[in-house]
């Protein structure tokens, strides 16, 4: 493991997707998704939207780290806040 | 077909997603732990944090690399796609015909892509090249190692040589599906030739055009062999594409770090325009299966 | 068709008729029938020309080459293919290049069998994502992944080994055989399965007894475009492997010394590593057709 070259906010990161992901598995397992649509332009499942908000997430982080002055934190903010609005009414 | 809810399927999945896993994933954590920090070995190293992020976006030669790049995909998307589809009409159907030209057209599909680029090195050379030679017979200038246009007019010639046939291909199965029995509907009504192809041929071809405009996007995006061999990327930097610079960067320059977070950005649009089109193909998959 | 819209004013339907009876005569003419197959011939000759121009370099002497242009071999030669033949490196790099190949192919169908099945036949939590998360693979650039795989592998202990190749190359080789067997799975009707089930066949017995064998073509197939992608890639295999394992493509950069490029060699290389996709898509050429659909037809 060593040659990977973990640091922290990589594992913290990559932890917190695995537990997205299994977290997302069980809430499956204890209550089915339905497809259905919201303000997106596709009907989607739970899983779908989870994917659009990480997806739209990692570009907002782009966006902001590169091309604003702003701090990342405003962008991680931001992008939980979103993918909130998202799972709920995407 | 309707598909029976199991989760003991996982079961099946399970070796594939090891190798699968093994190959992909931990490669990408690798990569992203390389993006936030300046490795000089496996015991030196610094965390950067989003240094290195804030460098690749606004490196000027990579913002061009990538313009280049998109420029290029669409141009070859272009020419190969309705000459892939011309191609399909045009192949004979049955017979020991048949057999010979889906040969031949598939030939260039099955050629190593760096000997794609030796094939036109040889080919498109002043000296020795049918091509090169016979250009400048006609009076014409052609020097590849000079000429930005001529660069880049080989290179999409040996693109549209090399992959048009996977556009043919993927037309010509998708036409083969069609009844002849709707040819002979078409031909009772006297529907013309374009009749036919508008409102018969085409329907049936949009599903794997679907598939061959993604095959050929990615493809296209991530092309890297045959241009390093033909040109080199240059003259000066007019035909380094995505991959060519970022291999430069993280083999020739061992600049781990920066070409990390540049492979991250560059994963980052592959990702997004595959699921575009994956999203389009299952929503038309669904359309149809609505409708029927 | 244009009867159905009656603002068409009768005068030009029925110019459009005599048109059109028109066309169709010309069209059983033979020069009408011919235009098609000049059409092909000429794109089929765009396809042709550059690989024949390769042969015609094969079979030059370099003398011959760098001389002057000659549309085809003066004195034909065949002693870049006798160097080639005769030289270590140059014909290991064949046999490492279709070791690993092989080795790619065996391992890819044998865990994109029953992945492909399990997505034909069932669903279950997760199938969609996971789907298209096997297909980001098929897209992902080799480029991206190159340091990574360096590292891994050497660390591994499998760097300049075969089955370095064969595993990196899993990465896009088995979405693209799921891929590929998924739609092939798909037209069986499912009543197989289950009739076999009622007549006690357990799993593993009815797949390969009997579902296996209902798919060959599609087996085949999907083992032409695992060779195909596999012998044509070449940023993996050439950065995986240094010396004991070097593929062909990379044997081949080795060809330009101080002295200048060695054209011949080259040229006898290239037609070589042609070859052998010839013999594997005359193979499967009655099913490539139906391969390209993804079995989707």
């Amino acid at each position: 493991m060593e040659w990977m070259v973990w640091t922290l906010p990589t594992t913290l990161f990559f932890s917190f997707i695995g537990a997205m992901l299994a977290g997302m598995t069980v809430w499956e397992v204890v209550q089915p998704t339905v497809e259905r649509k919201g303000f997106l332009p596709i009907s989607t499942t739970r899983g779908d939207r989870l994917f659009i908000g990480l997806l739209s997430a990692a570009y907002l982080h782009l966006l902001v780290v590169g091309f604003t002055p702003l701090s990342i934190w405003w962008a991680l903010a931001g992008s939980a806040l979103w993918l909130l609005v998202l799972i709920r009414w995407g | 077909m309707n598909k029976v809810y199991d989760n003991k399927a996982w079961l099946l999945i399970l070796p594939m997603l090891a190798l699968v896993a093994f190959s992909a994933i931990i490669p990408l954590m690798t990569v992203v732990n390389y993006s936030v920090q300046d490795v000089f070995d496996a015991n030196t190293r610094f965390f950067t944090g989003t240094e290195w992020f804030v460098q690749m976006l606004n490196d000027p030669t990579l913002q061009s690399a990538l313009l280049r790049q998109f420029a290029f995909s669409l141009t070859v998307l272009c020419i190969q796609v309705p000459l892939g589809i011309g191609i399909a009409l045009l192949m004979p159907k049955k017979g020991w015909q048949a057999s010979a030209v889906l040969i031949l057209v598939t030939l260039p599909l099955l050629i190593p892509w760096n000997v794609v680029g030796s094939i036109w090195q040889i080919f498109t050379r002043g000296d020795i090249g049918l091509m090169g030679w016979g250009l400048r017979e006609l009076g014409y200038e052609y020097n590849i190692t000079r000429s930005t246009v001529d660069a880049w007019g080989t290179i999409i010639i040996m693109d549209v040589w090399h992959w048009t046939p996977l556009i043919a291909l993927l037309c010509y199965s998708g036409l083969r599906s069609i009844p002849e029995a709707y040819y002979q509907a078409a031909r009772i009504d006297r529907a013309s030739r374009w009749a036919v192809f508008r409102y018969i041929q085409l329907p049936k071809l949009t599903n794997v055009l679907v598939i061959g405009v993604l095959l050929r996007f990615m493809h296209s995006f991530m092309i890297y062999a045959e241009p390093f061999v033909l040109t080199g990327g240059g003259p000066g930097s007019s035909t380094t594409f995505l991959s060519q610079s970022l291999t430069t960067m993280a083999i020739g320059q061992q600049d781990l770090g920066p070409s990390a977070a540049f492979s991250l950005i560059y994963f980052l649009i592959i990702l997004l325009v595959s699921w575009v089109f994956y999203t389009a193909i299952m929503n038309m998959q669904k359309d149809k299966e609505g409708g029927a | 068709m244009s009867q159905s819209k009656p603002t068409t004013p009768a005068e030009v339907r029925q110019r459009a008729a005599i048109e059109d009876k028109r066309k169709r005569r010309k069209s059983r003419a033979v020069p009408g029938r011919l235009r098609p197959k000049l059409l092909l011939g000429l794109y089929l000759l765009f396809v042709l020309l550059p690989i024949y121009w390769l042969m015609n370099m094969s079979f030059q002497s370099n003398t011959e080459i760098l001389g002057g242009l000659t549309l085809w071999p003066d004195n034909f030669t065949l002693e870049h293919y006798a160097k080639i033949f005769t030289t270590e490196t140059w014909y290991m790099g064949y046999v490492n290049s279709i070791t690993y190949v092989v080795m790619n192919m065996v391992i890819s169908i044998l865990v994109a069998l029953p992945a492909a099945y399990a997505f034909s036949r069932y669903h279950f939590i997760g199938d969609k994502h996971l789907f298209f998360w096997l297909l980001t693979n098929l897209m992902a650039p080799p480029a991206v992944f190159l340091l990574p795989y360096f590292q891994l592998y050497y660390t591994v202990g499998l760097f300049d080994t075969h089955i370095a190749v064969a595993l990196a190359h899993c990465l896009f080789n088995i979405p693209l055989a799921i891929w590929i067997l998924e739609g092939f799975m798909s037209s069986v009707p499912k009543e197989i399965d289950e009739t076999a089930f009622i007549d006690g066949y357990s799993f593993p017995r009815f797949f390969v007894r009997i579902f296996i064998p209902m798919i060959r073509s599609g087996i085949g197939v999907t083992l032409f475009f695992l060779f195909m992608f596999s012998w044509v890639e070449l940023l993996l295999a050439s950065t995986l492997t240094s010396t004991n394992a070097q593929p062909i493509a990379s044997v081949m950069t080795s060809t330009s010394t101080a002295s200048g490029i060695d054209w011949g060699t080259l040229a006898a290389a290239g037609v070589l590593t042609i070859l052998p996709g010839i013999l594997v898509v005359y193979f499967v050429r009655n099913h490539i057709a139906k391969g390209f659909a993804l079995g989707r037809t």
